[in-house]
């Protein structure tokens, strides 16, 4: 493979775990290491453990850092406790999507309070640009980027919580969903937060990139009664699909927008002002032109992503974002945009490579963890 | 009666041919090292009986959890035959590449595209330098 690509501090451990590898977002990262199938089905009945590094980590720093963040987001920043965690998203003008993001406002064991945000790797380099002539509004804030001083680790599943409580120095156990907390593992720091792309309970960590190797094994180890195990970027698109999820470049682009996209849940639009916030308070009130929908394909054959989806005369109505088998459902599921004015209908004609096939539309997600 | 790798003729995109019927009937299958690096296979697409491909044409599809594949034919000619039981067993192409295997068949019309074909030692050679 091609030597410039970028790569985590885990790439050796999954050369030698036999990782099939790809080029993704510039980074050289394991796709599956032994069958996606098997990893979905790891990470849904014990817990999986994703390399998820490539993800790009930028820190704000300085007084007023919630003000900017907050100004760039459709989601309030301000009000945020120290600890909370929010999921939110990344506007132009026209309320097109730049990014989606996940910012927590952390604390350091020094009371040093900084805001971190987690932006998606292709992203990385668009949105510090963007971010930078707002920067100058804000003297007092810095931003740094530590994508490459640290890993970024996900151990998601339904014991994942409860085999590495032992781990760290506070019980992760206790934290609430969409929560996260500067602790320790064996002296070193590190950032543990109760959120994921995968429809599981679970956590994603950030740690120094000389200690990633080593925790990654130490949780290996810890969860190896249990069954965890590695599991590649494959199961991992599997597991946000049928968790209703949105892959930037899938579900989001810039020419989409977070209302059209599902996530009003994510748009504070209330007494606020922000990037995009005009435009996106017309689409709410006029409604979008087209929706987000889930779909269940009626046989075997996937409908994957750019298939058009078409009405009895055979015009296309909308486009499937994302589509492929669920392992959880044993049929493949797929997302899609329709037209605003086609989007109640309870089942489409889909063009798959000149067929026609069928599906019926089903509300997100396709797979909600029990208990939740 | 099981079939013989080494008596299979391989195309660069890992479809095998059985040429060895008297009758000019080709048998068509896919490599298990295709399968392998497939993973998960989900779904099968089929020709009609009566298609005419020739050699390198696509007839058919092979998709797995990630990525859909075509199938090309080794061979030109008219498929005479599909293995209609393979799409709803995928799961025993892992097990049985060779026999249980096999896709489709194709009444030969002609060497066309045979001198691209490599034989078995040929073939585990492109598929160990492949990794």
């Amino acid at each position: 493979m091609s030597t410039d690509l970028l790569s985590t501090p885990l790439l050796d451990w999954h050369r030698g775990a036999g990782a099939k590898l790809m080029s993704f977002a510039g980074y050289e990262m394991p796709i599956q290491y032994s069958s996606i199938v098997t990893e979905h089905q790891t990470c849904r009945t014990s817990a999986a453990l994703f390399d998820v590094s490539h993800m790009a980590r930028l820190r704000f720093d300085g007084d007023h850092s919630e003000d900017l963040l907050d100004h760039l987001l459709t989601r309030k920043i301000k009000d945020m406790p120290i600890g909370g965690v929010r999921y939110g998203l990344i506007c132009n003008a026209e309320g097109g999507v730049l990014d989606d993001v996940l910012v927590s406002n952390l604390e350091t064991p020094s009371q040093r309070r900084f805001h971190l945000m987690v932006v998606n790797a292709s992203n990385r380099e668009k949105i510090k640009n963007w971010i930078l002539p707002h920067l100058a509004d804000f003297p007092t804030v810095t931003m740094s980027d530590r994508t490459e001083l640290t890993a970024m680790i996900a151990v998601q599943g339904p014991k994942a919580m409860d085999v590495c409580k032992r781990l760290f120095k506070c019980d992760p156990t206790k934290l609430k969903y969409y929560r996260a907390v500067i602790t320790e593992q064996f002296g070193k720091p590190v950032i543990v937060s109760r959120t994921g792309y995968t429809g599981e309970d679970g956590f994603e960590l950030i740690v120094r990139a000389e200690e990633a190797e080593r925790i990654w094994e130490n949780i290996l180890l810890c969860g190896r009664d249990e069954g965890f195990a590695a599991a590649g970027l494959g199961a991992r698109d599997t597991l946000r699909m049928e968790a209703g999820m949105p892959l930037y470049g899938h579900e989001l682009s810039e020419t989409i927008d977070p209302i059209s996209a599902g996530l009003k849940f994510a748009c504070t639009l209330k007494d606020r002002s922000f990037i995009g916030d005009e435009a996106l308070r017309k689409i709410h009130a006029d409604g979008p032109k087209q929706r987000r929908i889930g779909l269940l394909i009626e046989g075997k054959r996937p409908a994957r992503d750019g298939c058009p989806i078409l009405d009895d005369s055979g015009n296309p109505i909308g486009i499937i974002s994302s589509g492929g088998p669920s392992p959880t459902l044993g049929k493949p599921i797929a997302m899609a945009y329709v037209d605003a004015a086609s989007s109640k209908q309870a089942r489409y004609a889909i063009d798959v490579r000149g067929k026609l096939i069928h599906a019926t539309a089903i509300p997100l997600p396709f797979y909600k963890r029990e208990g939740n | 009666m099981s079939r013989d790798p080494a008596s299979l003729l391989y195309a660069e995109t890992h479809e095998w041919a059985d040429l060895t019927s008297d009758d000019g009937i080709a048998t068509i299958g896919i490599s298990a090292f295709a399968i392998e690096q497939l993973n998960d296979l989900v779904y099968m697409d089929l020709p009609e009986v009566g298609k005419e491909v020739a050699a390198g044409d696509e007839f058919g599809e092979v998709e797995s959890v990630k990525a859909v594949s075509p199938l090309y034919s080794p061979v030109s000619g008219t498929v005479v035959e599909v293995h209609s039981e393979l799409p709803d067993n995928l799961e025993k192409l892992n097990e049985d590449p060779l026999d249980f295997g096999w896709i489709v068949r194709i009444k030969v019309s002609g060497d066309e595209g045979r001198d691209k074909l490599m034989d078995h030692a040929a073939y585990e050679k492109q598929c160990s330098e492949a990794g």
